[in-house]
Order: C-alpha cells, then sequence, then structure tokens
C-alpha cells in the first residue's frame, strides 16, 4: 500500500464524511477548546463524566480529513471508558503517530487507534491527527482554555 | 498522456516571446526542478512561499566562500576589500532594479519582515504620538500588521484597516473615508501574498501623501512579477525580500528616502554601524550603514545581486507576459472543476491562484498533490484576518513562476482530479 492510501484508509475517510458524535452537549461536565494554527482546525470536545466513567463524549468544528477522523474516532473508543483508561489511551495513540516509522510499535487494544500509524510518515500532520485527542486531555484535567498544538 | 493546451496561452503570448520559447533552457539553470519528489518529477508551485534559485545565485554564495571569504569595512587586506566592493556593488544593484535616488537609500535586512520592523520601530516609535492613525488593508501578511500593531500598542496610535470587496479587491472610496489629518503611515501590499490580487497602490500612495502621511510598501510578492520604480511610486519605503525574488534566504531590503532614514534613530546598534564610540558619546555612521548594525549577511547580498542579474536578462516584462498567460490558462483550467471555488478572482493579478474545493480541507488537498510531486501550499498563508474575512479556516495556492510551464499546470490540474476521487 502507498503511503498516501496508509494515510487516507477507508476507515479514515468513512469518519470524515460521516462523523460520529459530531454534535454539541448541552451542559457538559467537562469541555476544551483546540486549535491548530498551522492549518486553522479548530475543535471543541465535549465530554459528561459520571462517576470517573466518560458516559457521553462528542465534538464540533472544522478541520482536515485527518483532525476531523481522529475525534471522531476518539469518541467512539472513548464512550464508556474510565479517565484514567482515556488517559492511557491518550498516550497510546500519541506514540503510535509519533513513533520511528522504521519500527514497529507494539501497542494492544484497541486496533483501530492504529490505522492512525500512516500519519507517522507525514510529518506535518502528526498535529492535525494529534488535535483531538489534545482537546480531549486537556477537557479531562480541567482545562478549559483555548489549546493549541503549536 | 498527452495533454492537449487550449488556445488560452498562446494568445496571450505574443509570438515573441522569450521565455516561452525558451523555457527549456530556463528551466536548465534551476538544477532544483530536475529532481524527483515521491518518485514524481517535482511540479513547484509554491513560488509565492519562496523561489527557486538560480545556478549563478547558488555559484555565487559558494564563489564568496571559495574565494573572497573576509569581513567587509575598515578591512585593509585584499579580500576584505574585494568583499566590500561586492557588498557595495550588490546595494548599487538593488539601486538600480527598484530605481532609488541613490544607494545610501538601500538597507540591507534579514527580509521583508526585518525591513517592516526597522521603519515601524525606528519611524513609528519616534514620530507618532497618543491618537495618531495608521492605516493598513485587509489583504495584509502578518508581517504588516503586527509590527503596526505594536507601535500602537506602545504610543497610543490606532490601526485603521481599508476593508476589501468580496473577490479581494481594495475598496478605495473606503479608504477615502478613513484619510484625515491624525493619519500618520499608510503601509499597504502592492500584491496579496494569499491572493495575487494586485492592490492601486499608485492611488492609495497619492492620496497619503495629500495628507502628508508617509507610505510604505510592501513588496514581497510584487518584485518577482512587476517592474519596481520607486521614485515613480513615490513612496517613502519599500520593502522586500531576497528570496521571493531568486535570491538567497536571510538577506532582504528596506527602501527609505534618504531624508527619512536620516532623521530616524538606529533600530540595532553594535558595531558597524557606528563612526565612534567613546564611553561618554557614540556618534552613528551615515545612512544606510547606521541599520546596519553587526556583520552583515555579505554572501546574501552578493548572491541577490546575482539574482538581480538573471531577472533583469529575462526581462521582467516578458516575465509578467509569460505568468499571466501560466496564471489565466490556470484559473480556466481549475474552473472546470466541480466545487472547486478561486478566491480572488480578479482581472488584476499577479501568478497566484488560491482555491478549495468543496467539503475537502485545503490541507487534505495539499498532501494529496505532494504525493503526485505537486508543491503547493495549504493553510492561512500568514493572513488570518483575510481569512476571517473571505469566511474561510484555509486556502490551497498555487503560485507560479517564469519557469513553469503549462503541462505542470494541466498535471496540477489532473492531481485535483485525483484528489476529488479519493476523497469524495
Amino acid at each position: 500500500m502507498s503511503d498516501l492510501s496508509q494515510l487516507y484508509q477507508e476507515v479514515i475517510l468513512d469518519h470524515n464524511k460521516s462523523p460520529r458524535n459530531f454534535y454539541k452537549i448541552e451542559n457538559p461536565t467537562n469541555f476544551a477548546e483546540g486549535y491548530n494554527p498551522l492549518c486553522g482546525d479548530h475543535i471543541y470536545v465535549y465530554l459528561k463524566i459520571e462517576n470517573n466513567i466518560i458516559k457521553e463524549i462528542s465534538f464540533q468544528g472544522n478541520g482536515c480529513a485527518i483532525s476531523k477522523s481522529s475525534a471522531s474516532l476518539m469518541t467512539t473508543i472513548l464512550k464508556g471508558k474510565t479517565v484514567s483508561e482515556a488517559k492511557d489511551l491518550f498516550e497510546k495513540f500519541h506514540k503510535i503517530i509519533t513513533s520511528d516509522p522504521l519500527k514497529d510499535i507494539e501497542i494492544e487494544e484497541p486496533s483501530k487507534l492504529k490505522i492512525f500509524a500512516g500519519v507517522r510518515e507525514f510529518p506535518t500532520r502528526i498535529k492535525c491527527a494529534s488535535l483531538a485527542w489534545h482537546t480531549m486531555f486537556n477537557a479531562l484535567e480541567g482545562k478549559a482554555e483555548k489549546i493549541s498544538t503549536e | 498522456m498527452k495533454l492537449e493546451t487550449t488556445n488560452i496561452d498562446k494568445s496571450l503570448l505574443k509570438e515573441k516571446n522569450k521565455i516561452y520559447h525558451n523555457i527549456d533552457k530556463i528551466r536548465e539553470d534551476f538544477p532544483i526542478l530536475k529532481q524527483k519528489v515521491r518518485g514524481k518529477t517535482l511540479v513547484y508551485l509554491d513560488n509565492a512561499a519562496t523561489t527557486q534559485k538560480p545556478k549563478i545565485v547558488i555559484d555565487a554564495i559558494s564563489n564568496y566562500y571559495l574565494t573572497l571569504n573576509s569581513n567587509i569595512h575598515r578591512g585593509v587586506h585584499f579580500l576584505s576589500e574585494k568583499a566590500t566592493f561586492e557588498y557595495e556593488k550588490a546595494r548599487t544593484k538593488v539601486k538600480e532594479f527598484i530605481n532609488a535616488l541613490s544607494a545610501s537609500e538601500i538597507v540591507f535586512t534579514r527580509g521583508a519582515t526585518e525591513s517592516i520592523n526597522l521603519a515601524a520601530f525606528s519611524y513609528g516609535l519616534t514620530y507618532l504620538k497618543d491618537g495618531d492613525e495608521i492605516i493598513i488593508s485587509t489583504l495584509e501578511h502578518h508581517a504588516n500588521i503586527v509590527p503596526w500593531q505594536e507601535v500602537c500598542r506602545r504610543t497610543g496610535a490606532k490601526l485603521k484597516v481599508i476593508p476589501i470587496s468580496n473577490n479581494g479587491e481594495i475598496l478605495l472610496e473606503k479608504y477615502y473615508e478613513l484619510l484625515n489629518n491624525k493619519v500618520k503611515i499608510v503601509a499597504v501590499t502592492q500584491v496579496s501574498n494569499a491572493l495575487g490580487v494586485k492592490t492601486p497602490i499608485d492611488e492609495i500612495i497619492k492620496k497619503a501623501k495629500e495628507i502628508g502621511a508617509i507610505t510604505l510598501v510592501d513588496g514581497s510578492q510584487a518584485i518577482p512579477h512587476l517592474k519596481i520604480d520607486v521614485q515613480s511610486l513615490g513612496c517613502d519605503f519599500y520593502v522586500f525580500s531576497g528570496h521571493k525574488v531568486y535570491g538567497p534566504t536571510g538577506i532582504g531590503v528596506l527602501y527609505g528616502k534618504a531624508d527619512l532614514l536620516e532623521k530616524m534613530p538606529p533600530y540595532q546598534t553594535g558595531g558597524d554601524m557606528i563612526r565612534s564610540v567613546t564611553f561618554e558619546k557614540t556618534i552613528y555612521n551615515d545612512i544606510p550603514m547606521k541599520f546596519e548594525a553587526g556583520t552583515p549577511n555579505i554572501e546574501g547580498a552578493i548572491a541577490l545581486q546575482k539574482a538581480i542579474e538573471y531577472v533583469k536578462n529575462l526581462n521582467i516584462e516578458e516575465i509578467s507576459e509569460y505568468e499571466d498567460a501560466l496564471l489565466r490558462y490556470c484559473e480556466e483550467k481549475l474552473s472546470d472543476i466541480p466545487d472547486l471555488i478561486i478566491y480572488g478572482r480578479t482581472p488584476c493579478k499577479a501568478a497566484v491562484v488560491s482555491f478549495d474545493i468543496k467539503d475537502i480541507h485545503p490541507h487534505d488537498i495539499g498532501t494529496i498533490l505532494d504525493s503526485e510531486g505537486v508543491a503547493i501550499r495549504a493553510g492561512h498563508h500568514c493572513t488570518q484576518p483575510l481569512m476571517q474575512r473571505l469566511g474561510v479556516s484555509a486556502t490551497a495556492r498555487a503560485s507560479f513562476s517564469f519557469y513553469n510551464t503549462f503541462e505542470e499546470i494541466d498535471i496540477l490540474y489532473q492531481a485535483l482530479l485525483k484528489t476529488i476521487k479519493l476523497m469524495k
């Protein structure tokens, strides 16, 4: 498979076209805004957390296919997870998109995240993939102010 | 696949356009264009960001270090005298290139950004006061916005912005309304870097002068495409970067009228910009040296001179004519693509095409074109207020040089079709 089709895999294109959980949660318990000044990607992540479990998670905003699909996929993965599981997945995702492309990475579940491994070949797009995750992390940490991936 | 070229190219080019008929030879002068990227022949359409360098410019840099390297001014040895001579000759070349009155009006800087900062901080902070006004336009690059904001913050002056039409044209009537005797500086670009739209710069300067305001023209995007004559423009400052006109990075120019430069304080201080120093008192050097503290970018100036020679040899009018044909061809070709919108579609433009495609983010366009060897830029082009005005977060931008070809536009066109096929 070429680098390009590694980057724009079916699943990614599907999430870009039909983003999941693409709405605003009224009265969220956690919220953050993320911005990538390099390309203008702008995202809002909303969470409803009860007893340390993510009951509901959604996002809004606009961005490229990579940032949008990454946000969409993230919401599907994190729903039902505990806060510490979510933070753990954030670390794993970060490893997937930034590790040395020449080395195999060993990441256990969820394998869905691995489809973003193609981003490693496109250093300028890593920030697109990580924007939603950084924003979610900040929402969990209670940092509601706008974060920037620059 | 051999792609047919429509009639638009040749009809716009005179039979004798030198560039059109010698394009293969011209491309030979730019070694970088021959290389393959991602297995495809490079199609370099990011010229508004930086231009490629002809071999004579690259050679000038290496020759400097092979045969001439020494520090300039005050050296009594052979190499220093020779390097000083070449550095000052470069200044004279720049003076001729933009038709300044005197070489003392040419200050070498790191680039257009530093040139604007120099003018803003040295002139602006000294002569502006609370209640004064500075006018810029919606089209400006951040480099011609932020320094003036800083001057306003420190002096209490106010920043006023000339609005534009939906096509990116300066609204002159609105500009006239902004003019009053509080306006002390008018700083406007000659060509928009994001859209390629030319501004009515002559009229803007004329009206600014009528109310006694100082004018600064950001010529960064105009200098590779148009013939520049600062005396006929009548501007007080003109700035550009060497790397946008086939020279190296790290060298730029601030043109300033001599009487203005004379009365401005130094921007940076240190060696070379002084005449004499005691611990009690320092006497500054004459212009332009007063503004060139420290060892300058000597090889940059010398190589810029070679770039100017190269452009002059090609003839800037022929360059304009050829690039204009490329621009019209590209606009016509891209108009065929469904859901593709071109921003800044006006008759009065330099060879830049800024566009987006419905439901495909410019960044994705950029990445997919790159996989076809086509280098364009995607983003806000350092013009966030302009992007807001146009109601977009980013655009994709193809920008042309005289070394580009009609065939390269066909490749761009095919790559865009592929993008749509992949993403939709």
